[in-house]
């Protein structure tokens, strides 16, 4: 049985097709589960290994090394404090204190009704517009107590139209029309020099020839 | 006083009125799309590339002395010239992983003008016969992936991009990739073992550059996203023109991130190796000083990695070897400025809380040391230290990063210097940046901790919250 829905399949597959190696799709495909799901689940893992060509522990192991993954259910709206230096120099922590207030969890929790989840995360690259927060990986800058509370009240009145479902990564996606792609096969395959460097320098293929394909 | 030119749509980016070279377009609203990238010399550079022969496009990326925007300052013609010959297919991977604490202008880059970036990977390809290019951006830079993606769409559509590019025998694809949150993926070895679907671990050197042995094994050139965003504008220009900005040694500009305690933070291009920390930091055009009057105390002048700078260091300029000679770097053009509220030990605490965190484990020193420096330096704040943390603190800095460190404490004492980086036990950079802090904070701060750990200090202190 398939985790992914039909159309996720075929975008799994696209994906794929970019990599001169199966493998280099592993964490894409990761997002793309997440996206579907709201969180990794093990039968998720079990399809991006028969995917991507390895063990369902070998997506497990590599997976769990990025904090953006997860293996168990988070809330609707993930909101990701910065209290890293810029952010501590200008009320960071203070900004994580009253977020937990707020929303009445601790740092790594999920409110009761299932829609917050909050983190506390190192520097977002938005250091000069300190303190800063995202929500689903949306930024929001500047952040007061009162902007906090009122982003809150928003969100649950279902009023941040900026903001997708947690897991949606990227709405725009890229595409290569099969017309347009280059070459993208496995190093194995590209062992000569490309076109444009052997017309300007006859030699830029030396030591192509000589080498050894193991 | 000049006017607050913030610009709405490219949140903290400060027009210094100073030339622009990579921060041209961020005054349009629409200045991420091919419509405006193209009515503003889009793409004028890749054609002037495709022109030549490759070989000329990367002498004039060498004469320009392009040096590299991640942290090393690695010049990229010099760089690019280490790809051994024959060993094809060549890779080409950009690392717009940005993570480094007060860094930001990589995603500024991506998202405000990604054609830009595309053009300057263009003609990376060109210029060294690289196979497929992959565009690593940070995982959770949503709004950078997307507006790529589109560029890439729209860049694939017009013929910029894919096969026979604007009907010449040019053909490579660009891939937009992404990474899952892991600061440590920024070291390019970690980064290529990530594009392969591995944990983000740093690889063991040498091979001291990917370019002998990179991606899938093959020769692979990494650079950063301001780096190669430099590329088309030096085609079109020209490295003669690139060097009237900038010093002789660092031609050109460059991106600064400058956040803290001043009046005005934001990312400002600036003439690269002339401006000093004090014009950027208390110039009318720039920050315009330490905020609500107060004093300047410590600043960080290159990304959380670098050892701090203090008053006396405000006259350099912003070039690398005046910063190296005094015992610092640029790295990652993020300056993080403190002022005299600050707690030094509470500051030193953060940014070694984020090493601590984002160890990738694959080193003991690095793996260990961290969380026992993080461990101790909160119990000196929470004022259960012990009259031997500080020298025990010393010590592992000094397991971690062996030798005298660093350079700028010596120099002001009067010590011949050490040059850096320091030496380290550990296989990449993450475990010696750890120590940068401590070392700068007890050397220059040596009375607070004792008073922290005497007791005689109120604790702990907060930092001064945004009115
Ligand atoms: C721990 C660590 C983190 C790094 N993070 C980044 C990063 O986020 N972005 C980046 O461009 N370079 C980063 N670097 C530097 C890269 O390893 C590499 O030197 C750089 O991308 C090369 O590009 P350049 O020559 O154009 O500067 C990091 C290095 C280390 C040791
Ligand atoms: S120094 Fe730290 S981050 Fe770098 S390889 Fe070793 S354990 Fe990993
Ligand atoms: S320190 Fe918070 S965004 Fe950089």
């Amino acid at each position: 049985m398939s985790f992914f829905t039909s159309a996720n399949l075929e975008m799994a597959r696209e994906i794929i097709s970019r990599y001169p190696m199966p493998r280099s799709a592993l964490i894409p495909l990761l997002h793309l589960a997440q996206e579907q799901h709201g969180w990794v689940t093990d039968e998720a893992m079990r399809q991006v290994a028969d995917l991507c060509g390895v063990t369902p522990a070998e997506v497990k192991g590599t997976g769990s090394f990025y904090e953006m993954f997860k293996f168990h259910p988070v809330g609707s709206y993930l909101i990701n404090v910065c209290t890293n230096i810029s952010c501590m120099l200008v009320g960071g922590e203070e900004l994580l204190e009253h977020a937990q207030q707020r929303l009445g969890v601790n740092t790594g929790a999920t409110t009761p009704d299932g829609m917050f989840t909050l983190e506390e995360v190192e520097c977002i690259a938005a250091c000069t517009e300190a303190p800063c927060l995202q929500v689903n990986y949306r930024y929001r800058l500047r952040v007061s107590g009162d902007d906090f509370d009122q982003m809150v009240n928003d969100i649950a009145a279902g009023r941040a139209d900026d903001l997708p479902r947690h897991g949606t990564l990227a709405t725009v996606r890229q595409r290569i029309g099969l017309d347009r792609v280059a070459q993208i096969v496995a190093p194995e395959e590209a062992r000569e020099a490309p076109v444009w460097l052997k017309r300007n320098d006859p030699t830029a293929d030396r030591g192509a020839q000589d080498r050894v394909v193991s | 006083m000049a006017t607050n030119r913030y610009v709405e749509h490219a949140p903290g980016y400060v027009d210094n009125e100073g030339p622009k070279i990579v921060t041209g377009r961020f005054g349009y609203a629409d200045s991420y799309t091919l419509a405006r990238f193209e009515a503003t010399g889009g793409y004028e550079g890749l054609r002037a590339a495709l022109a030549g022969r490759p070989a000329d496009a990367h002498d004039v990326v060498r004469s320009a002395t392009l040096l590299g925007r991640g942290g090393a300052g690695f010049p990229a013609g010099v760089k690019w010239g280490f790809l051994p010959p024959g060993k094809f297919p060549y890779y080409l991977v950009v690392n717009g992983d940005e993570s480094e604490p007060g860094t930001y202008k990589d995603r500024l880059l991506m998202e405000r003008d990604p054609h830009q970036l595309i053009e300057g990977c263009l003609i990376t390809c060109y210029a060294l016969g690289l196979s497929q290019c992959f565009l690593y951006v940070r995982g959770e830079m949503a709004l950078a992936q997307e507006r790529i993606a589109a560029a890439l769409n729209e860049a694939y559509e017009a013929g910029y991009v894919g096969r026979n590019i604007l009907d010449s025998d040019f053909s490579v694809d660009i891939v937009l990739t992404w990474g899952a949150g892991a600061y440590i993926v920024g070291e390019e070895t970690a980064l290529i073992e990530s594009l392969e679907g591995n944990r983000g671990m740093p690889r063991l050197k040498p091979p001291y550059f990917p370019a002998a042995i990179g991606l899938y094994g093959q020769p692979t050139i990494v650079n950063n996203v301001e780096t190669l965003a430099n590329v088309g504008w030096l085609m079109v220009n020209g490295a003669e023109q690139y060097k009237n900005y900038g010093s002789e040694a660092s031609p050109g500009t460059r991106m600064f991130a400058v956040s803290g305690h001043v009046r005005r933070p934001g990312v400002y291009e600036v003439e690269h190796g002339v401006t000093t920390f004090r014009e950027l930091i208390y110039g009318d055009n720039f920050c315009q000083g330490i905020r609500n009057g107060r004093e300047l105390k410590m600043f960080i002048p290159g990304g959380g990695s670098a050892p701090w700078f203090f008053e006396e260091h405000l006259d350099l300029p912003l070039e690398a070897g005046p910063v190296g000679a005094a015992g610092s770097m640029l790295g990652s053009g993020a300056i993080v400025v403190m002022n005299d509220s600050t707690d030094a030990v509470k500051a030193a605490l953060r940014v070694v809380k984020f090493f601590a965190r984002e160890s990738c484990g694959k080193c003991t020193p690095c793996r260990e040391g961290t969380t026992w420096e993080e461990q101790i330096l909160e119990r000196i704040l929470n004022g259960a230290g012990r009259p031997s943390d500080i020298d025990l603190l010393l010590d592992i800095a000094d397991n971690i990063s062996p030798g005298p460190y660093p350079v700028a404490a010596l120099a002001a004492e009067g010590l011949e210097a050490v040059p850096f980086p320091p030496k380290q036990t550990t296989i990449c950079p993450l475990g010696p940046s750890s120590v940068a802090p401590i070392v700068s904070t007890i050397r220059r701060f040596r009375h607070e901790y004792e008073a922290k750990i005497t007791r005689r200090d109120p604790i702990p202190v907060r930092a001064e919250v945004l009115a």
